[in-house]
């Protein structure tokens, strides 16, 4: 066959499937916001963004996604360097590490479930301690720190492993000459981590963080399982417009809205993180 | 003033043997070779000179100063790597100027000094360059020109020219030469390439199997060999070994011929360099297998006495395979090595 073909034909059955399973039913959710059934408009928008949880689950949201993703960086960024320089063992640690990815986040949500609610480990091991008389009811609307707590912490402990596994990839393709360049030229331990080890990692941190960012934004059952209803988040928000009020515009359009925010942050990180012209390794 | 002392310094990998007691003296701003061949623990012992390794046993001096427990950046030297780690994420500016930053020096001093050695080697119109825009030959400069900037004592280069090609190597050669005089450091230069060795080098380390075998001028470990393996390693092609046997008062057989010698009773091994024979009416008698006409010269590949040996001869002679040539050895440029001790004979 046609060598300039050739690549456009191998390629033309997965673009077929990506068409039919994710472009169409795009398309579709599109039209199905930007409609109330009498031609285009924009009602579906200004319903969702004038309602009152709107601008708590916008605010919910980006603040969790402020919250944990720094942590999770500096966490992952952290463990990955420690495993790169293990000699030993370093296998078996990053496997125990990336454990919790095995896990669904219904199920981590779970298991912090029943750390802080009010007959879990935590109650237990404070009342047995005498930090307080009685079990209390860590998540409820009194305490709403300790449930944005829980529900952080939870996050940090489900998703940061995969920043992890995508650090560890890019640091191996650091090569060691850099280092001992390096500190031939006198950079100690600590100005070789910011001037070799970050930069040359850009395009992992990047891979990792649009990554994390966007699952950031899609946050929805770890939130169901600790928050339920007290800390709204907009996916929360979508799930309840489409099947407890039945509105599957107005779900389309907070979609939507999730959709252009993590397409703006991923521009935002590619522009912030990009490597110059000539500047890769 | 930077001498560099390498006292009793040995190396082990696990259970490997790199480096045994080597003890070797460098003098302010000497040009010193390590030449080897590969494996032959060239690298471990510059990398334990830059404190990159740590040597199992034995000390380093540097300048009167005990080096060897102190970090890289204190032993007052500056590293060229083979692969040139030429920073890829930084311009060539900030790599040049990357040890006078972590030295904290002012702005000014920095960019005096980056553009005073740019200018130095030729890449002044390069700072603003990154390195995946420079060629293997700018690379390299790049690397040199930062380690020049430090201003060390001493300056070790590891490999720097193996991944140039022949003709800007040659180029670089001369030039880092004239570069590396001119600013009076101590320098250690690695290398496996014999001619890079001989061209560059004050002196000559010659290693084999973790210990240096012989250190002298380029000139004495080629006219005077150490041993039968510098002999066999440096010149291109090697020196030509044939097995003499004693006929009493410093007379020996080689190959039927009778030879003088040195007084020894034992066998020795007769050897003398390609271009030290001259086709004669007495000698070496030598059938002619291979003959290669190299501009100059032919080199002529012979068979005496079942022993193949090279000659160079000047390539007005006619020379063809089977013609049988009387190989007149240079009587001066003779050598002879005991086969037991591998060493030379006086």
């Amino acid at each position: 066959m046609n060598a300039r073909i050739l690549p456009y034909v191998l390629i033309l059955p997965v673009t077929l499937f990506l068409c039919l399973f994710f472009l169409y039913p795009f398309i579709l959710v599109a039209q199905q916001a930007f409609s109330t059934g009498s031609g285009f408009t924009l009602d579906n928008f200004r319903d969702v963004t004038s309602h009152w949880k709107f601008p708590i689950s916008m605010k919910n949201t980006l603040l969790l996604a402020a919250a944990v993703v720094p942590i999770q960086l500096a966490l992952a960024l952290l463990m990955a360097t420690m495993v790169s320089r293990m000699e030993k063992g370093r296998d078996l640690v990053l496997y125990i590490w990336t454990i919790p990815l095995g896990i669904s986040d219904l199920a981590a949500g779970l298991i912090w479930l029943a750390i802080f609610e009010q007959s879990g480990f935590l109650n237990t091991m404070m009342s047995g301690l005498g930090v307080v008389d009685k079990p209390v009811n860590l998540l409820s609307y009194q305490h709403p720190g300790i449930v944005f707590l829980a529900i952080a912490l939870a996050e940090i402990w489900r998703a940061t492993a995969i920043m992890l596994v995508i650090l560890v990839a890019g640091i191996g393709l650091i090569p060691k000459e850099y280092y001992e360049a390096a500190e031939v030229f006198g950079a100690s331990p600590w100005k070789r981590f910011l001037r070799i080890t970050l930069p040359m990692l850009r395009p992992s941190l990047q891979t990792a963080l649009v990554l994390r960012v966007i699952l950031a934004f899609e946050i929805f059952a770890v939130v169901a399982a600790l928050g339920g209803t007290l800390f709204p988040v907009l996916m929360g928000e979508t799930y309840a417009y489409q099947f407890d009020l039945l509105n599957g515009g107005a779900a389309a359009a907070i979609a939507l809205i999730i959709l252009a925010i993590s397409i703006g942050f991923t521009l935002l990180i590619l522009r912030l993180l990009r490597v110059p012209k000539g500047a890769s390794i | 003033m930077a001498e560099i002392q390498i006292k009793n310094v040995a190396k082990t990998f696990g259970t490997y043997q790199a480096l045994h007691d080597i003890n070797l003296t460098i003098a302010d701003q000497e040009f010193m070779v390590l030449l080897g061949a590969s494996g032959c623990g060239k690298t471990t012992l510059l990398r334990i000179v830059a404190g990159l390794e740590t040597a199992t046993t034995g000390e380093i001096w540097i300048g009167g100063r005990r080096v060897d427990h102190l970090a890289p950046k204190d032993r007052g030297i500056a590293m060229v790597f083979q692969n040139y780690a030429v920073f890829p994420h930084m311009t060539v500016f900030e790599n040049i100027g990357f040890g006078l930053r972590m030295q904290k020096l002012a702005n000014d001093e920095v960019k005096r000094r980056v553009e005073r050695t740019a200018t130095l080697m030729h890449i002044e119109q390069l700072l603003n360059r990154y390195s995946g825009e420079l060629s293997g030959g700018q690379r390299q400069r790049v690397a040199v020109a930062r380690a020049l900037a430090m201003e060390p004592d001493v300056i070790l280069m590891d490999e720097p020219l193996s991944n140039l090609d022949a003709l800007l190597r040659m180029e670089m050669r001369a030039e880092l030469k004239g570069v590396l005089a001119e600013s009076k450091t101590t320098a250690i230069y690695v290398t496996h390439d014999q001619v890079e060795a001989m061209s560059m080098a004050d002196r000559i380390s010659v290693m084999h199997q973790g210990k240096i075998v012989q250190a002298a001028s380029p000139i004495e470990v080629y006219r005077n060999p150490a041993a039968e393996f510098v002999a066999g390693f440096i010149g291109n092609p090697p020196m030509n070994f044939l097995s003499a046997t004693p006929a009493g008062n410093g007379k020996w057989t080689v190959a039927g011929e009778t030879l003088d010698g040195p007084n020894a009773t034992a066998p020795l091994q007769f050897a003398i360099r390609p271009e030290d024979m001259q086709l004669a009416d007495t000698g070496l008698k030598a059938t002619a297998k291979v003959v290669e006409p190299l501009g100059a010269h032919l080199l002529v590949t012979c068979d005496v006495n079942g022993t193949m040996i090279r000659a160079i001869l000047d390539s007005d002679h006619k020379v063809k395979p089977g013609d049988v040539l009387t190989l007149a050895p240079q009587p001066d440029r003779v050598r002879w090595f005991d086969p037991q001790t591998t060493l030379a004979v006086a």
